[in-house]
């Protein structure tokens, strides 16, 4: 079974959802991103999800778009979050998963990815612009791998389309809570239950849901329709106003903390 | 599979093409995608579009041997496809009236589009005037300051314009704006995108909108010359103007492509914009095909004099005709595309765009290496007169 499904079925049995947290790999740079990784395990984040900079994120909103910048400013690319992903992996067993644009990976040649992040320690992978029209091409090269291939699903995908998309998915399926990038305001939790009832419908794979959550209160209402919380330009904000800020991973595992607590229900 | 009938179903050009976008806006691509098929073999469109054409655009756009020119560099005849007459002062009219018209079939109220010289967004603009549609124009601030005239152009013509600060603020930046917005506005939201790039279907719908130019010039200098030309040029920015020309000749063997890419201040300083000539495969914009790029995958800054080739990324299927030997791709420096522009002022009256004269500047250079019977015909993709500013400040750098 794979890292992903063992972690749900866990918090499963504790009557918890997980919360996935977000950060781009090497933002401000590699050691301080190692360092706050590690604050949001220590506040009891389950899944962690590390961004894969990339130079033109067109589905990301300003507050990660900059620490995209940031990150490759101080020298990121894939090759340096795999080693990142070496690291954290000495001091957490939770489900890692890579989260990018399909540039990097696709000049990184997509078995050596699979390969080289399953030798780091990673679960899997999400990749923003790569649709189930062209994942094949990916895929198709980790035959055997128990790597898993993160799909999304966003409020425009039909019902149709919505039952292809999660026959083919593993690990958890991604639900985006509204039509916007990341980092989109106004999200309202209310409705979430609408849209994630006829993915339910259609698959057993944990469904996460992402995109505008930044608030305890936000990570209690859809934690009550979901399985697990997916946030991440709230974490990007804060690094963004304490870059200067020698407190920053306290604050960013208190954070965490507080919405790790709302996620038991 | 024979070239021409690409793209397949999946809107792939051999290992190029595609559709690399995010899920969010995969059902708007979809629908489009089957609004397309349906205008394609709708006799209704294709004669509606074909009036606008006539009626509006001012097409067929003329076809003008330029005596002077061939004169003066002593060897093959030049001919220039003069889209520099059409509406709006660009080849880009063709497009947005096509997506525009399409737009209107859909029943969508509100266009978006993206630009770097301004003529695309002018172009967008004045369709959505056209139609009595909302329209926002992504432009990147330094296009912005010098496209000028095309800013006040559009504004004048309803449209908003977004300033776009993020990267360099040029064509790219635009375009990854748009796509932000278009994401979050997808379900009212029309996206006019500019060129032969983009997810499919906008490489294949804008150079069927676009083949208009090569249809009319096949017609034309058989009229004029009763044979076929030896040599297409065209610039290559996006790819548009190009492919609107090569596309009704991919099947002629004995008619030469050439591709004119903006080498900037020169390919080693790395101030370019040559994706075919420089670039590696990647996939940027929804497609996969040339790209600028560092080993990491990193998107690279394109530089061009011309606003309308500053661009790291090209249409897919200027990526299979390269691969297919089909077209060859060449590049010219800032310092050429300035001297064709002042050498045709003078000898013809044509003030042509910066990125048009790319293609007349290697015109000119291979004209001059041609016996007389040869014809190379150039796609005039545009006027000058929004460059007049860059053009006059680069002259006072020069001390010229
Ligand atoms: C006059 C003119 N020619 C050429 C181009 C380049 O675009 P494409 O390569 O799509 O024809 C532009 C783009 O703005 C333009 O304005």
């Amino acid at each position: 079974m794979s890292c992903i499904k063992n972690g749900f079925e866990t918090l499963k049995g504790k009557n918890e959802k997980a919360l996935v947290g977000f950060v781009t790999a090497g933002d401000p740079d590699f050691d301080r991103s190692v360092e706050i990784v590690r604050a949001m395990c220590d506040g009891g984040m389950d899944v962690l999800e590390l961004g894969i900079p990339f130079s033109d994120p067109t589905a990301d909103g300003p507050v990660i778009q900059r620490s995209s910048q940031r990150a490759l400013k101080s020298g990121m690319s894939l090759v340096r979050v795999l080693e990142m992903v070496k690291i954290v992996r000495g001091f957490t067993s939770i489900p890692i998963v890579l989260f990018g644009y399909y540039n990097p990976i696709f000049r990184y040649g997509g078995k050596a990815f699979c390969q080289d992040s399953l030798a780091a320690g990673t679960d899997g992978v999400l990749i923003v612009d790569l649709p189930p029209e062209e994942s094949a091409e990916l895929t198709s090269q980790w035959e055997g791998a128990d790597f898993d291939f993160i799909r999304l699903v966003a409020p425009t995908t039909g019902p149709d389309r919505m039952k292809q998309i999660a026959d083919e998915a593993s690990g958890f399926i991604y639900l985006v809570s509204m039509t916007g990038v990341t980092g989109s305001q106004g999200l309202d939790s209310s409705k979430v239950g609408a849209v994630i009832a006829p993915l339910k419908a259609v698959t057993d794979l944990p469904v996460c849901v992402g995109f505008g959550i930044s608030t305890p209160d936000h990570v209690k209402a859809v934690a009550m329709v979901s399985d697990g919380v997916v946030v991440g330009s709230a974490f990007e904000r804060l690094i963004e106003e304490n870059l200067e800020n020698p407190g920053l991973c306290g604050m960013v595992r208190e954070y965490t903390q507080s919405l790790k607590d709302a996620t038991k229900i | 599979m024979n070239i021409q009938d690409m793209p397949d179903a999946r809107g792939h050009y051999g290992a190029f093409g595609g559709r690399y976008i995010a899920e969010t806006l995969m059902p708007a691509i979809l629908e489009l995608t089957q609004a397309y098929n349906e205008a394609k073999v709708s006799q209704e469109f294709q004669d509606g579009l074909a009036k606008l054409f006539t009626n509006y655009v001012g097409r067929p756009t003329p076809l003008f041997f330029a005596q002077r020119l061939t004169e003066k560099m002593g060897g093959a005849k030049i001919y220039l496809k003069r889209e520099d007459l059409a509406h709006t002062g660009a080849h880009k009219i063709n497009n947005t009236m096509g997506q525009a018209l399409l737009a209107h079939h859909m029943g969508k109220t509100k266009v978006i589009a993206e630009t770097g010289a301004g003529q695309h967004g002018v172009a967008t603009a004045t369709a959505a005037a056209f139609f009595g549609m909302e329209c926002k124009v992504f432009m990147g601030v330094e296009d912005i300051a010098r496209q000028a005239p095309n800013v006040k152009r559009m504004e004048l013509l309803g449209a908003e314009v977004m300033p776009v600060t993020s990267g360099t603020g040029t064509l790219k930046d635009a375009m990854n704006e748009a796509m932000r917005f278009w994401v979050g506005a997808v379900e009212d939201t029309f996206y006019v995108i500019g060129s032969v790039a983009g997810p499919h279907p906008y490489p294949e719908m804008v150079r069927d909108f676009q083949r208009v130019i090569g249809d009319e010039a096949r017609r034309q200098i058989m009229e004029a010359e009763g044979r076929l030309p030896d040599t297409l040029v065209a610039c290559v920015g996006g790819g548009s103007n190009a492919m609107g020309l090569f596309y009704p000749f991919v099947g002629d063997k004995g008619v030469e492509l050439v591709g004119v890419e903006a080498a900037g201040t020169g390919i080693a300083t790395g101030k370019h914009s040559a994706s075919l000539g420089a670039g590696e495969v990647g996939v940027l914009h929804g497609s996969k095909s040339y790209v600028l790029q560092t080993p990491d995958g990193q998107i690279q800054e394109a530089h061009s004099v011309s606003a309308g080739l500053d661009y790291p990324g090209v249409g897919p299927e200027h990526a299979l005709l390269k691969e297919e030997g089909r077209a060859r791709y060449v590049s010219i420096e800032d310092d050429q595309a300035l001297n064709a522009f002042h050498t045709l002022s003078r000898a013809e009256g044509i003030l042509p765009a910066l990125e048009s004269s790319h293609a007349v500047a290697w015109a000119m250079e291979e004209a001059a290496r041609r016996p007389k019977e040869d014809i190379i015909l150039v796609n005039l993709s545009g006027r000058g007169d929004k460059d007049l500013e860059t053009v006059l400040k680069y002259m006072a750098q020069k001390g010229a």
